[in-house]
């Protein structure tokens, strides 16, 4: 036996569904999560043989080894891509676990604030030591 | 019902009978299984690698500032706590890393059987202990 189904409202069912859920724009969302994961992959590899080049350089070893553009221009591919991934990431958990719309809102928008200044930063640290 | 989103809660058991569906279960009465722990240690990890790229901002902006303000971050980074922050971030970056892998899998429809869900699953803790120690190990001996 099933029980019938009433729904009461005075709402139109489009208005109730939009901006709940799928009503945003999850698709992108998810879409860009895992294409700069993939990106990642190979980026990270390569940090990884970096930093283990890198291991107790002196300040002007660093330099002269992001001075390569070839590196510098890794580099800031790998900023640029991690810190998106980094925010997209943030935003889902910000989305799942803070049940407080304002909350959340203000959270994702702390986490996208945050990842841009420190990507920025970061990039124009590469940009000074590649261009000096 | 008073919102339509309520018809999502509804479903029907095998037998025709209709149910309100089950919410996810408690977190206190849930046991935990391999499974449920790693895929909320992708979500630890992957904030883990977040709070870490502060110490990469700071290494490069370090650099861009001069020897005096790298050698700072040398420092901190060579110290109990710093040596302890830098490999907790490297075996969260590998976890993630790998984890990741093992979700990109899944996103293209492979390793759905649970045994393999299993295995993939221990395949991305070995994976994380062998590179962070051997990443570790040969860090060590160039310095």
């Amino acid at each position: 036996m099933r029980e019938s189904i009433s729904i009461d409202v005075r709402r139109s069912q489009l208005g109730r569904a939009r901006g709940v859920g799928a009503g945003h724009s999850g698709v992108g969302h998810w879409r860009s999560e895992r294409i700069t994961s993939i990106a990642l992959v190979p980026l990270t590899l390569w940090f990884i043989y970096a930093m283990l080049h890198l291991v107790g350089a002196p300040q002007p070893a660093v330099a002269a080894w992001v001075s390569n553009p070839i590196n510098a221009t890794l580099l800031l591919v790998l900023i640029f891509i991690t810190f998106q991934h980094m925010h997209l990431g943030l935003q889902v958990i910000c989305e799942d676990y803070v049940s407080n719309k304002w909350q959340m809102t203000l959270m994702i928008l702390g986490a996208k604030a945050g990842s841009l200044v420190l990507g920025l930063l970061a990039s124009v640290a590469v940009l000074k030591l590649a261009l000096t | 019902m008073k919102d339509v989103r309520d018809a999502l809660m509804v479903a029907y058991t095998s037998d025709g009978k209709t149910v309100r569906r089950p919410l996810s279960p408690h977190l206190q009465i849930y046991a935990p299984q391999m499974t449920s722990i790693l895929s909320i240690m992708n979500r630890v990890t992957g904030i883990a690698v977040s709070v870490g790229t502060l110490l990469l901002v700071w290494w490069l902006v370090a650099a861009a500032a001069g020897p005096g303000a790298f050698a700072t971050v040398q420092g901190f980074v060579a110290s109990p706590v710093g040596l302890f922050v830098l490999f907790g971030w490297t075996a969260s970056l590998f976890f993630h890393f790998f984890n990741g892998i093992r979700h990109l899998a899944w996103d293209a429809g492979f390793g759905f059987d649970l045994p393999q869900t299993y295995a993939s699953g221990w395949a991305v803790v070995a994976a994380t202990a062998v590179s962070t120690v051997l990443v570790w190990a040969v860090g060590l001996w160039l310095l």
